[in-house]
């Protein structure tokens, strides 16, 4: 892992540009196909390791609120959702990633859970979060990651 | 393409909500006592065939607080209230005592059925808003904050008085009924990043855990009610402001027009719950 961030970081050298804006799929931009987003929304692979932070993190993912998962067994976890458990036999990582950018797509308008790269206008949204997605595309992907280790 | 979607969930999620904790609905409350209605059947139009109180998503603990006055750490509001009901304040030199004497007598049912219309100010109005207009109009004196302690103290032990009586609203009074219109239609609109709606939680999951949070129906027969966590009495319209903040939005301003329109659609959800003022919960 390390040498590879190495090298895009030369890359990102070379051209001149930042890495991070250079590759990233803004929200309004991602492509929907089949309940799958197969293009990832960064240009580096997500890292498990900070999605299965991300993932318990009250103020980022906070997956737990409505989701068991047995590897994180020792937290408090919600119900209004499915256990996580074993998800990655259940769908592709491109799938996981439709679900977790915009869980409508898959599950329809009714779904409680909430769409993690989408930007959602009016409906009150406090001022700190007006014109902001829940996670970044990097988390995303990382959550995405984390999602893809999760097989019984 | 929904339908296939709608198939993939619906298999996936095949046996992970069967397992959902229930509320505790063989138990019963008895405050000093006196029995109360804790789940009723819902009235017509309703979207449940049960309407049940908040007390019993609680913990064992939690629940035994409310059962003995004599525990109920929200009793000593409830006798500040008693104080403030008694003392005169204001240039007109009048308590609350002055005019509506013994309050066991005058205010007994008053608290089952707010929010009520109101003709002159063309709305409905919650205790707090009749609390004030009687400090203002009938006693010269200021009306109190949103939230002041005197002013939950005062509303607490009004409602108590109502101990154990049933939630009952008059709809047909003025224009009630557009009211509740509204706070039906805000009910059930989603805000906020994370796009919930009162519904999402209390109707569609009650019953279920959120993270440690065991979701109620969402009924407010109990306020002012005691938080353990906040270890302070906590008004309806406060609780409206935790929840809609919890969906990073931005809160109804307190006891403004969609505050109350939501209150009045609230707590008619909760019609035939005894008054459990003040309740305890987590
Ligand atoms: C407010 C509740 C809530 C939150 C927060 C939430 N989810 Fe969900 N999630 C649901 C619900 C409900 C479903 C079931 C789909 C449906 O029927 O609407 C679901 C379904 C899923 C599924 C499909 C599971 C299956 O077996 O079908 C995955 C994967 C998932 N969520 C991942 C996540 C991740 C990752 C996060 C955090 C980044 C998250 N969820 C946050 C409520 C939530
Ligand atoms: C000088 C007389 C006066 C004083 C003092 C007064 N009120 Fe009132 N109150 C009234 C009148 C008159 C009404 C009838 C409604 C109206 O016209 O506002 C009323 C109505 C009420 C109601 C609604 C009763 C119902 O059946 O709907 C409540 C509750 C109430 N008052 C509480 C209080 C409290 C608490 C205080 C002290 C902070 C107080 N009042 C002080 C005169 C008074
Ligand atoms: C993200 C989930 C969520 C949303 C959305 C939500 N609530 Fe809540 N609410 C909770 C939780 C968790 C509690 C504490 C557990 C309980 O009593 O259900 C709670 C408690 C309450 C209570 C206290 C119940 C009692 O017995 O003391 C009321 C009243 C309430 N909510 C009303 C509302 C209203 C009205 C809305 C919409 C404006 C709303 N809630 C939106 C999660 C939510």
């Amino acid at each position: 892992m390390p040498p590879r961030i190495g090298c895009l970081a030369v890359v990102g050298l070379l051209f001149g540009v930042s890495i991070a804006s250079a590759e990233v799929v803004k929200p309004t931009a991602v492509v929907f196909e089949d309940m799958t987003v197969r293009t990832p929304l960064t240009g580096e692979p997500g890292d498990p390791a900070k999605g299965r932070v991300i993932f318990a993190d009250r103020k980022l993912g906070n997956c737990l609120a409505c989701h068991a998962n047995a590897d994180q067994a020792e937290l408090f976890h919600g119900e209004v959702g499915p256990p996580l458990d074993g998800v990655a036999d259940r769908y592709e990582p491109e799938m996981l990633r439709a679900i977790v950018v915009n869980p409508k797509e898959i599950f329809g308008d009714q779904t409680v859970m909430p769409a993690f790269y989408r930007i959602i206008e009016g409906q009150r949204i406090a001022e700190a979060y007006k014109g902001k997605t829940i996670l970044s595309a990097e988390q995303v992907e990382d959550v995405v990651a984390y999602l893809s280790t999760l097989k019984e | 393409m929904r339908t296939i979607a709608t198939g993939v969930a619906g298999l996936a999620l095949a046996g992970a909500i069967a397992a959902s904790a229930e509320p505790a609905l063989e138990e019963t409350l008895e405050i000093d006592g006196q029995e109360m209605i804790t789940q009723a059947p819902a009235p017509e139009g309703h979207p449940f065939d049960t309407v049940i109180s908040g007390w019993h998503y609680r913990t064992p603990e939690t629940r035994a607080l409310e059962t003995d006055t004599f525990v109920n750490p929200a009793m000593l509001y409830v006798e500040r209230g008693e104080e403030i009901w008694n003392t005169v304040e204001g240039t007109a030199g009048k308590s609350c005592a002055s005019c509506h004497g013994d309050a066991a007598e005058s205010m007994k049912g008053v608290g089952a059925s707010m929010p009520k219309w109101n003709a002159k100010a063309g709305k409905p109005y919650n205790m707090d808003l009749q609390i004030n207009d009687c400090r203002v109009e009938q006693m010269g004196a200021e009306p109190y904050a949103f939230d002041a302690a005197d002013q939950k103290a005062l509303v607490a032990f009004v409602k108590h008085q109502s101990l154990g009586m049933p939630v009952g609203l008059d709809l047909t009074e003025g224009e009630m009924r557009k009211w509740w219109e509204q706070g039906k239609e805000i009910y059930y609109t989603r805000f906020g990043q994370l796009d919930l709606s009162c519904a999402s939680c209390h109707e569609q999951h009650n019953g279920r855990h959120i993270r440690a949070d065991h979701l109620s129906q969402g009924q407010v027969n109990g306020f002012p009610t005691y938080r353990l966590k906040q270890a302070d009495l906590v008004s309806v319209q406060n609780r409206f402001k935790g929840c809609v903040r919890d969906t990073r939005a931005v809160p109804f301003e307190p006891l403004g027009d969609e505050a109350m329109a939501l209150e009045t659609y609230v707590t008619w959800r909760g019609t035939g719950l005894s008054v459990e003022t003040p309740a305890v919960r987590q």
